[in-house]
């Protein structure tokens, strides 16, 4: 079996508790820089767009603890999503804490987002914390909802990438 | 019958080990009895027995026929069933962390491109200064 090794970091997904899903992934960039592609409208709706065919049509952004932000997507077909909620603690570049409560799915998650620069790169890690594993597992679930075509063959390499991981960690 | 998620729960707290993701990443490429399976992990066997219990009730492993052996083999189905899960939302995540990276290269070379800008601009004025400063100087002669 032969793995092409990513030239950046790969995205991690790990779920360390019944309650929470963890993203882990290295940018090429210092934090200052990706703090920034984080935060500013015009930037954010150049990438988190999710599957194609979707755009980002409104981006208000929080600046500090206590502001609100909302962000919405629209679809080719029209479909409409959106997601919200409260920021609660706003510390560039570092750290950005925030409550989301999605259109259409009962619950509010809190997300923690930190930056860790090293030698020019930011490692990027974001916990999801959810009120229950039912929400966390609907959570997981819309990544299936939202029909993103992949391969289902993919469990060997998706069990030595765990495996990488777990090396790693 | 449990439910799906509750399922899902079972399986995802098998997998959150990094001895049992091990495990089974070896019995992926086969199946192996308890004695081979201990061998590469410096653990007792009693250690992987508990370890295998777990996969076990999570539906991840199963036994084979061979009655002396006992040997464990990957259900790939059940572990699908939660890899799947996960990997499309990984997939998809990672889709827009691609678009984020593109986005950084240039942020990166808009920096670099600026901060030359400013160095040359430094540069210029300094001799422009200099100039300026030895002509007074010629002046004052």
């Amino acid at each position: 079996m032969t793995h092409s090794t990513p030239s950046r970091g790969t995205l991690k997904v790990t779920t360390p508790s019944d309650r929470e899903i963890v993203m882990t992934r290295v940018f090429n960039a210092p934090r200052r820089v990706v703090f920034e592609a984080f935060n500013k409208p015009e930037l954010l709706k150049r990438w988190l767009l999710g599957p194609p065919g979707w755009e980002m049509v409104v981006c208000e952004v929080a600046a500090k603890a206590g502001d609100k932000y909302r962000y919405e997507w629209r679809n080719t077909d029209g479909t409409q999503f959106g997601t919200g909620g409260v920021c609660v603690e706003m510390a560039p570049p570092e750290r950005i804490v925030c409550t989301e409560r999605m259109d259409g799915r009962p619950g509010e998650s809190r997300l923690t987002t930190v930056f860790n620069e090293n030698a020019g790169k930011t490692t990027f890690t974001m916990t999801m914390l959810f009120e229950s594993r039912e929400r966390r597992d609907e959570a997981l679930k819309s990544g299936m909802e939202k029909g993103v075509a992949i391969s289902y063959d993919r469990l060997e390499e998706m069990l030595s990438t765990m495996e990488r991981g777990a090396a790693k960690s | 019958m449990p439910s799906t998620s509750q399922r899902l729960d079972v399986i995802f707290a098998a997998l959150a080990d990094s001895t049992r993701r091990a495990i089974l990443a070896r019995l992926a490429a086969g199946q192996a009895s308890v004695n081979e399976l201990s061998r590469p992990f410096a653990m007792s066997q009693p250690a992987i027995s508990k370890h295998l219990k777990v996969l076990e009730r999570a539906g991840l492993i199963s036994r084979g026929q061979d009655r002396q052996r006992r040997p464990r083999r990957l259900e790939a189905k059940r572990l699908k069933e939660a890899t799947e899960w996960l990997e499309r939302y990984r997939q998809l995540w990672e889709a827009n962390f691609q678009r984020l990276d593109t986005l950084l290269d240039e942020l990166n070379a808009e920096e670099l491109a600026t901060a030359e800008l400013k160095n040359k601009e430094k540069k210029q004025r300094r001799s422009k200064r200099r100039r300026r400063e030895s002509n007074d100087t010629q002046h004052a002669i």
